[in-house]
């Protein structure tokens, strides 16, 4: 927003000569790439230091992490398994925060997500393959969608935060999730896992031809441009993005502030949804427990090291699909606990976040200051 | 009829006994986050220093034999948490709530990795004292022994009521908690207000997590806090930054927490997970009914980003 505003011909206004429009263009979009890589590395680099701390090789590990979630055809489809429903978790955090809001409680309507479409299933049993498939992803957005849009509903219309209700709803929904599939749901043949009854083969969503990964990475992947489009190319994307930069200033400017959150917040949540509806379909083939695996936490630092582009979601999704792929053969081949992934997650989240106290602080990704080096001085602190 | 056998009156009972075993972990979160959020800022990781706290205060007390000496590292750790929270907060752009939960993370993934050796080893609980001698209803007696810890948080409650408005400590947290400019004027630094704040609230966090691995439950595992550090920082809220309103609102919830449990006791199993989640539908209506739209929150610190 603010970099559309002022890039016109301010260096020209002080009679400076001009740079190539080209190296203006490249300069303004290279910190939003050059910052967070940067916190990468850093992050990455301290992890080496704890690594050898507790007497391990960092080098090893990263061979392991590179083996393990990048370094064959094997290892990559694994990482592309596990980014698909990552994809869909990290939108869950980036739309409502394209408004200001932070909410990290997609884990909850990943699970009821989850239940939802694997009682429609279950209910639908019979019908054509397309119709039940098509009904379970519906209630899966359905049951995420009414859930986060409910912690919306709560911030925009009681002041409710929506960090900790939704953190809240998250632990509300596991237990829904336990007593469901222990309960009403059970399907009595479920001995040792209590699950819901088992999808039948028809009813399940196959493998993208020519690979070993289901096609929820191409749901994941869709949902992420969609959101793109929706946030930068329409108008309730401006909308929302004025909302987000200044709640009050909108509403003077007659936006519906209130539907725009909770239709943000209930798209949100139904993409969440709709990763728990592709776990039953296409991973479980049921719903029970393993549905909480965590994705909907690693979801958050995928958005926040996206710093909440839906597009960079993609890449950043891959990324940590791998270093959660990895995990396994690091504990294997290295002895170390399965926590070793997380200890890197939130390494790597503290210093990204680190990092945003560097936005707009470098000459180089600011043409306007290329020519005037006296606008810098209150800048470097 | 036998005076061991007291029906149904077991469930308050339990609930009461419960309330005091679960709410002290409450209390100590509560009151450190009341400190924080009365300087300013607010700090979500508290989640993560319960668990990391969890996980020093049993290995240190498996190490050397002594809760008390776990007690005193979970602190320590906690304290590192807070300051480091602290001091990354003070930077231009850096928002507290998303430090929080890179930190509740990262908390958890530390004591996870450092925890792994420590699951199946038995520590040394911390004392509790049976105040419960004069009745012979076993019942009575279990619902009433009670562990030091929530004894000295009762105090830490009352104590920290009196200092916020009778100190110039307390002073100082709540002009910088206000507005951070009049501190300035008064040649108050509010960085290093709110990285102590932290620190401290941090400290107290890691103390309520040592309760949770050396008393109650009393055992380490990954489960070990479900949300309890989160829900200190709603009970905060609720009990509008008042030392002694989080205290009662800690009981309020310890025996919200403790109905699921108190229910199993006298053979109610249906519902089971439902009762489980009751603390935590508990505190989202309780935010739901004392938030409002309108007008802000009576008591609220100004410079505190969530009330805004």
């Amino acid at each position: 927003m603010a970099d559309t505003v002022s890039s016109a011909g301010a260096p020209a206004m002080f009679g400076a000569k001009s740079y190539p429009a080209a190296l203006e263009w490249i300069a303004r979009r290279a910190e939003a790439f050059v910052i967070p890589l940067a916190a990468l590395i850093v992050g990455m680099a301290l992890f080496s230091l704890f690594i050898a701390l507790v007497g391990k090789s960092p080098v090893q590990l990263y061979e392991t992490m590179w083996r393990g979630g990048f370094g064959s055809w094997f290892s990559i489809q694994n990482s592309l398994s596990r980014a698909a429903p990552l994809l869909l978790a990290a939108l869950c955090v980036a739309l409502p925060a394209r408004l200001g809001l932070v909410v990290i409680g997609g884990e909850g309507a990943i699970v009821l997500g989850g239940v939802a479409a694997a009682a429609m299933g279950v209910a639908t049993s019979g019908a054509p393959a397309f119709f039940v498939v098509l009904a379970m992803g519906v209630a899966g957005m359905a049951a995420g969608g009414i859930w986060i849009g409910a912690v919306g509903a709560l911030r925009h219309y009681r002041a409710v935060n929506e960090t900790i209700s939704s953190l809240l709803m998250a632990y509300i929904a596991i237990a829904l999730m336990n007593h469901l599939v222990e309960g009403p749901l059970r399907d009595p043949a479920s001995l040792n896992k209590p699950s819901t009854e088992p999808l039948a083969e028809a009813y399940r969503i196959g493998n993208i031809p020519g690979m070993d990964v289901h096609w929820g990475l191409v749901v994941g992947v869709i949902a992420c441009i969609l959101s793109w489009l929706l946030i930068e190319k329409t108008r309730w994307g401006f909308a929302a993005r004025i909302a987000g930069g200044n709640v009050r200033a909108a509403q003077v400017q007659g936006l519906a502030v209130g539907p725009l959150i909770v239709g943000f917040t209930a798209l949100a949540g139904g993409f969440a949804g709709l990763a728990g509806m592709l776990e039953v379909a296409a991973v479980q083939g049921s719903a029970n427990a393993s549905l909480a695996a965590g994705y909907g936490y690693t979801g958050i630092l995928v958005a926040f090291l996206a710093r909440h582009n839906p597009l960079a979601i993609i890449p950043v999704a891959f990324l940590l699909g791998g270093i959660d792929a990895s995990g396994g053969l690091i504990q294997r081949r290295m002895d170390l606990p399965d926590a070793t992934v997380l200890v890197l997650q939130g390494m790597l989240f503290v210093v990204i976040l680190l990092g945003e106290t560097f936005y707009g602080r470098f000459k180089a990704f600011n043409p306007d200051l290329w020519q005037r080096p006296d606008l810098l001085k209150g800048l470097i602190s | 009829m036998d005076s061991t056998e007291i029906g149904l009156w077991g469930v308050p009972l339990a609930m009461l006994g419960g309330a005091i075993r679960v709410s002290t972990p409450f209390i100590f979160v509560s009151l450190g986050e009341a400190i924080t959020e009365r300087s300013g800022r607010i700090n979500l990781g508290l989640e993560g220093t319960l668990v990391f706290g969890a996980m020093t205060a049993y290995a240190v007390a498996v190490m050397t034999g002594s809760p008390w000496l776990g007690l005193l590292a979970a602190a320590a750790a906690g304290l590192c948490f807070g300051l480091f929270h602290g001091w990354i907060c003070k930077f231009r752009g850096v928002n507290d709530i998303a430090i929080g939960i890179a930190l509740m993370l990262f908390g958890s993934g530390l004591a996870f990795f450092f925890g792994k050796p420590f699951i199946q080893p038995s520590a040394p609980d911390l004392p509790a004292i049976p105040l419960g001698g004069w009745s012979d209803i076993p019942q009575v007696q279990a619902a009433l022994n009670v562990n030091v810890l929530f004894l000295i948080g009762a105090a830490l409650a009352v104590f920290l009521w009196w200092a916020f408005r009778n100190t110039r400590a307390g002073l100082i947290l709540r002009v910088v908690g206000d507005s951070s400019d009049a501190a300035r004027a008064m040649g108050l630094n509010p960085n290093t207000v709110r990285l102590l704040a932290t620190g401290i609230g941090g400290a107290l966090a890691g103390i309520g997590g040592a309760y949770l691995s050396l008393y109650y439950p009393g055992s380490w595992t990954e489960g070990i806090s479900s949300g309890q550090g989160l829900m200190a920082v709603a009970l905060v809220i609720f009990a509008r930054w008042n030392p002694l309103g989080c205290f009662a609102a800690a009981l309020l919830f310890g025996g919200a927490g403790a109905l699921g449990p108190a229910l199993q006791s006298v053979g109610v199993t249906q519902g089971y997970y439902l009762f489980y989640a009751a603390p935590y539908i508990f505190t989202l209506v309780i935010m739901i009914a004392t938030s409002s739209p309108s007008r802000s929150l009576a008591g609220a610190p100004g410079e505190l980003s969530i009330t805004k």
